[in-house]
């Protein structure tokens, strides 16, 4: 059984490739010749200073923008029972105030034929995946931040996409939520490893998390340099001195343009 | 010993919130009242000035005897509930259009502006040509009257709605009704809903001036009449029968949000 199953995971991998990315708004560029290739089951952090047009990116490669020239491919076909190939995790959570924890999962799966009974099933499944089984209930306002950003999670994991689009999913938490949460995504993805973009400016984060991190330079944002992290994923706990010493790295690449973009006046 | 114990930090924060104080509302009333009673009893205000509130009362029960009551205050409901909800159901309608198509917005929004600002009892001898002198030209302008406040509290709500939680559905290959459906109109519930209490409030002016130009039976009608015999404490009847029907509306709408709005509290 286990074999089939990683059989078809295997069977059903999904690239995504972007080629010659530009995209600006009116006369400011904001990414120049982006060229980027996600593999299956492999999570990649995008690091940058901030404006550095990192989450524009993460909304062309979702189809919520349109680049101005460049193209972002798909390879392979999506897994079939994928709802929604390509789905975000948002900062911001956005969950329905209105809705509970089961009816904003609900929420994406009512769009689709499927029985009651078989959305049920998906919505327990993804509760208890994520941990949120007794909050069913639960409206997001009774939540705290971190519950909130795992129902985000289980709403994701619902549609069973094939490429997680994560916009700097743990930035509105606290370190210690942050932390767990952190680990819950590791769990998830050594339990069933999915194909990530990670989007964040923390660099701790993107070592902890990211198979390759793509550094992005200052607006126009370009690829500067892009690092591998080697170590497994379910190996990277506590201190590690390689990992630090990757962070560094990181940090060396971008201290300066932080600088300058923290200094730029907001007059564009 | 205890000499270089120290002061306690004065305390200065407290106030600026509100507590819930129903008591205190009951007695201003009961206070008030009693005051406008007993002044009226002793001559300090005077009866041509104002009748005392017991004989107001006394007039709101000669409206019972004489079973007028149900004729005046039938027909100003039946006015008030046709052209309310005419004109709040039409409202949204356009409301919604105007804050989903941007063509809709760009025709129709500086129209409604224009109209808004257009006292509708002005046009009431319009209306009394165009809808008869009846019921019609009544209901039109309790309709014309609420339908302009609830288009711009319901596109306003729109607008309102989170951009994030709309992107959110796009994500998700949510269709577009369903977008509007599960995300806009929640959304804008809570807009919707204060601008249907400024609407029953205009829709209760609009009534009784209507009442006033042109009616055999409801409560503008009677107040207009005691109004012009002098028959103060029937007036103050009327009058209080208004106020107890915008209590009542307020009290519906305050239930309906209550229960449409309960994810907010």
């Amino acid at each position: 059984m286990w074999g089939v199953k990683k059989w078809l995971t295997r069977t059903t991998c999904m690239d995504l490739q972007l080629n010659n990315i530009t995209h600006g708004y009116g006369e400011i560029s904001v990414l120049e010749d982006i060229d980027l290739t996600v593999g299956d089951g492999e999570i990649v952090c995008i690091v940058g200073p901030s404006g550095c047009g990192k989450s524009t990116l993460l909304r062309l490669i979702g189809g919520l923008e349109r680049p101005d020239s460049g193209e972002v491919l798909l390879l392979g076909e999506p897994p079939e029972a994928s709802f929604n190939p390509l789905t975000y995790i948002f900062q911001d959570f956005a969950l329905l105030p209105w809705r509970t924890v089961a009816g904003n999962i609900s929420l994406v799966l009512e769009d689709h034929p499927i029985t009651r009974q078989k959305s049920k099933e998906i919505i327990d499944d993804v509760l208890s995946r994520t941990h949120l089984t007794d909050f069913k209930k639960a409206l997001p306002r009774q939540l705290s931040g971190g519950m909130k950003q795992r129902v985000a999670i289980a709403r994701a994991l619902a549609v069973k996409p094939a490429v997680m689009l994560m916009d700097e999913p743990l930035s509105a938490l606290d370190g210690q939520t942050r932390e767990l949460l952190m680990d819950d995504l590791i769990e998830l993805w050594m339990r069933e490893s999915f194909t990530a973009v990670y989007v964040t400016h923390n660099l701790q984060e993107a070592v902890r998390f990211g198979h390759k991190i793509a550094v992005l330079s200052r607006r126009p944002g370009r690829v500067r340099e892009i690092v591998k992290v080697d170590r497994a994923l379910s190996d990277r706990h506590g201190n590690k001195s390689d990992l630090d010493e990757i962070q560094h790295y990181l940090w060396g690449l971008m201290r300066d343009e932080a600088r300058a973009a923290d200094r730029e006046l907001l007059n564009v | 010993m205890f000499e270089n114990r120290g002061k306690p930090v004065p305390f200065r924060g407290g106030g600026f919130t509100h507590k819930p104080a129903l008591p205190v509302s009951v007695m201003v009333f009961i206070l008030l009242i009693l005051f406008w009673e007993t002044g009226s009893r002793t001559g300090f205000i005077s009866n041509l000035v104002l009748p005392a509130p017991s004989e107001a009362f006394v007039a709101f029960l000669q409206l019972i005897e004489t079973d007028m009551l149900w004729k005046h205050l039938g027909a100003s409901l039946q006015r008030l509930i046709i052209g309310w909800s005419f004109g709040t159901l039409l409202g949204v309608s356009v409301g919604l259009l105007i804050g989903l198509f941007s063509v809709v917005r760009a025709g129709l929004s500086p129209l409604v502006s224009a109209l808004f600002a257009i006292p509708k009892i002005a046009l009431l001898p319009l209306f009394i040509i165009w809808f008869g002198i009846g019921e019609g030209s009544k209901v039109a302008t309790i309709l014309f009257g609420t339908f302009f406040p609830t288009v711009i509290a319901t596109y306003g709500g729109v607008d309102n709605v989170d951009r994030s939680l709309i992107r959110m559905g796009q994500s998700f290959g949510l269709s577009w009704l369903s977008i509007v459906r599960k995300i806009i109109i929640p959304g804008a519930l809570p807009a919707i809903l204060s601008g249907f209490r400024i609407s029953a409030s205009i829709g209760i002016i609009l009534l009784v001036a209507a009442e006033m130009i042109g009616a055999e039976f409801g409560v503008g009608a009677y107040i207009l009449l005691a109004g012009s015999l002098m028959a103060t404490d029937q007036l103050i009847a009327g009058v209080s029968m208004l106020s107890m029907m915008g209590l009542t509306m307020a009290w519906l709408i305050g239930k309906a949000e209550n229960y449409f709005l309960k994810w907010r509290m």
